[in-house]
């Protein structure tokens, strides 16, 4: 038998052993998804609310009732039933119909300065992740600088940006990614 | 001869498959001409040994994977040597087989072995290279991959990348259920995957340390990303980056000391670079725009990343000390996700036109393009440490799949995934 090396065996065995994979083990699996971190404060420049945001009922959209009462946010029938805001691709530009929904999401948190809402960006599957993270976070931070404008505590508001992580609907179409461009707002009581 | 065929169908029977699950299936997608015909010849095992792992099936597979070599099937071998005595050069030679793997496993006892293999360069006549190895069950796939970046190295002058591991996230969403994601590890063949977090949460973007101990990623399982330092051994992980807003995109320094990442805690995301023992944290890009996916450069001297300070995404270059950015992609609307290579002169990213993303590489001096997948979603391109491959994310059909295109677009290959979406590839440093 001749070769022309003879690796030494035992190093070499060692070496691996020190590198096999059965030393990377199941880890940190079972993680706690529930439990909501309530460090979690609203992102982006710290602009305070205009002073003077009332609680005047504003104009009907599509034959909507409009009431900031607390307890709207969970009538169907309400304006606030609308919890979805849509974009366009590659944008964080909010549409006028939008504009008009946020401003009453808006009244409705200054009337209620006990509730809060947390607002999900999301981006459609198109283009790199991370920076579908950095759009997201644009569009939240878009829906954000609306609903301050009527008065609402900063701290009432919070973002978080999921790119393209948590899509709504799963196709490879216009349809799907029309749908996933989008920002939820996400209410809770403070 | 008679002998050799009846050793030879105890052999087929012995070497099945060991234990290691493929949870990703490759396949060939697009062969290369030019390919190294090349001839494994099954190794002669010595002893016995129930279900053993197959290490010259595994060199063979190795070899074609590279596209740089063409294995002849096991049906189409024209003899049996074992030692380099019983190589008829001629026969191989008028077969046009380039070169001949040879070798052998002894079983000294049960899950203890000796592996020897010789490489032949049957035109010369001559064995030119020759190896023995002590091996156990664990560790017998892995030096099979090291068998074939010996040989792959032999004929190419490039260090193989075979003996390495790759990085990636999965997600499942099934009806009614929690999604779940995985970071896994897994050898370059899809063999051996492990879970290293398990989250309801997504994961993103992981980065190996250079000294292959660690992965960096951002996990979203405290309902807000942060970033996070793990340990593939200890099995512990640091919170590295928690500020408020965006905490992404971490990539590890060439030395190791560093992280570059994206935070938006300044209004904007924007690249800061934080020093992981100190946490001395550093921005080195500062504008309206988005900017976020930095890559380093092979000397750590300058930081590549996305921006869309020019209104849509672009990519551009930055000393890793801060200053002034110099934009590198002109050509289409969406350039994205950048890599360099580790010889500091190809740099590799999405090219998107419409709906349609793809792999393009550019020559970084002289600015030559060249795009190397054919979409239609094509994302997270990563180098093969040797730079001959790319590790990438694609679709197949309704499903996120793993796929590798040689760097000069000749050769392609997808990983398959059983179950569930498969994303974010990140190709391991050679092991130290």
């Amino acid at each position: 038998m001749k070769f022309t090396k003879l690796v030494s065996a035992l190093m070499l065995s060692g070496l691996l052993a020190a590198c096999s994979p059965d030393n990377v083990k199941d880890n940190q699996a079972g993680m706690d998804d529930n439990q909501q971190d309530s460090s979690q404060t609203a992102d982006g420049a710290q602009t305070s609310g205009i002073d003077g945001g009332g609680t005047e009922g504003g104009t009907a959209l599509n034959g909507a009732t409009v009431s900031y009462d607390k307890a709207a946010i969970n009538d169907a029938g309400n304006v606030l039933a609308e919890k979805v805001v849509y974009f366009e691709y590659d944008s964080d530009q909010i549409s006028q119909d939008y504009q008009e929904l946020i401003a009453h999401h808006g009244k409705y948190l200054a009337a209620n300065s006990d509730m809060s809402v947390r607002l999900e960006g999301h981006a459609d599957e198109r283009g790199s992740r991370e920076y579908n993270v950095a759009l997201a976070n644009r569009r939240a931070l878009s829906v954000r600088r609306l609903i301050l404008f009527q008065g609402v505590n900063a701290d009432q508001v919070s973002v978080i940006s999921y790119g393209e992580e948590k899509p709504v609907a799963l196709g490879h179409d216009d349809e799907s990614w029309r749908l996933n461009r989008r920002v939820e707002l996400v209410y809770e009581a403070r | 001869m008679k002998k050799i065929l009846i050793k030879l169908s105890m052999m087929f029977l012995l070497f099945t498959l060991f234990n290691a699950q493929a949870a990703l299936r490759v396949e060939i997608t697009k062969g290369a001409d030019g390919a190294v015909p090349v001839a494994v010849v099954p190794f002669e095992l010595i002893g016995q040994a129930a279900g053993l792992t197959n290490v010259s099936d595994i060199v063979a597979a190795d070899l074609k994977r590279s596209g740089k070599f063409s294995p002849i099937e096991k049906s189409k071998l024209i003899a049996y040597p074992k030692d380099l005595e019983e190589v008829n050069y001629k026969l191989w030679r008028v077969a046009g087989i380039d070169h001949l793997v040879i070798g052998k496993l002894n079983v000294i006892k049960p899950g203890q072995y000796e592996i020897s293999f010789r490489l032949v360069d049957v035109f010369k006549g001559v064995q030119v290279l020759g190896y023995q190895f002590a091996a156990n069950d664990h560790s017998l796939r892995s030096i099979s991959h090291h068998i074939s970046d010996l040989i792959y190295e032999k004929i190419t002058g490039q260090k193989g990348a075979f003996d390495t591991k790759i990085a990636y996230v999965t997600a499942e969403r099934k009806q009614g259920m929690q999604p779940s994601y995985k970071l896994q590890v897994a050898d370059t063949d899809g063999f051996n995957s492990q879970t290293v977090l398990n989250s309801t949460q997504p994961i993103m973007s992981p980065s190996w340390s250079p000294d292959g101990n660690k992965l960096a990623y951002v996990s979203f399982e405290k309902r807000k990303s942060e970033i996070y330092v793990q340990n593939l051994f200890s099995q512990k992980r640091e919170k590295v980056s928690t500020f408020k807003g965006i905490n992404g995109a971490p990539v590890w320094s060439p030395d190791g000391k560093k992280l570059a990442l994206t935070l938006s805690k300044g209004g904007n995301p924007d690249i800061y670079i934080l020093t992981l023992e100190t946490k001395k944290l550093k921005q080195i890009t500062k504008h309206w725009g988005i900017d976020t996916e930095p890559a380093w450069t092979p000397d750590g001297s300058e930081v590549v990343f996305t921006s869309s300070r020019s209104g849509k995404p672009q990519i551009y270059r930055v000393p890793a000390k801060g200053g002034l950015a110099k934009r590198i992609t002109f050509d289409g609307k969406y350039n994205a996700s950048p890599e360099v290579s580790s010889d500091g002169r190809t740099l590799i990213y999405v090219q998107g036109e419409g709906n349609i993303f793809k792999i393009s590489s550019m020559d970084l001096q002289s600015g030559f393009v060249q795009v190397l997948t054919d979409g239609p979603l094509d994302e997270s391109p990563s180098f093969a440490p040797n730079g001959s491959m790319i590790l990438y994310a694609s679709t197949d059909k309704f499903k996120g799949v793993l796929a590798a295109v040689s760097t000069d677009g000749r050769f392609k290959q997808k990983l398959v995934l059983s179950e569930g979406d498969v994303r974010e590839p990140t190709w391991g440093p050679f092991r130290k």
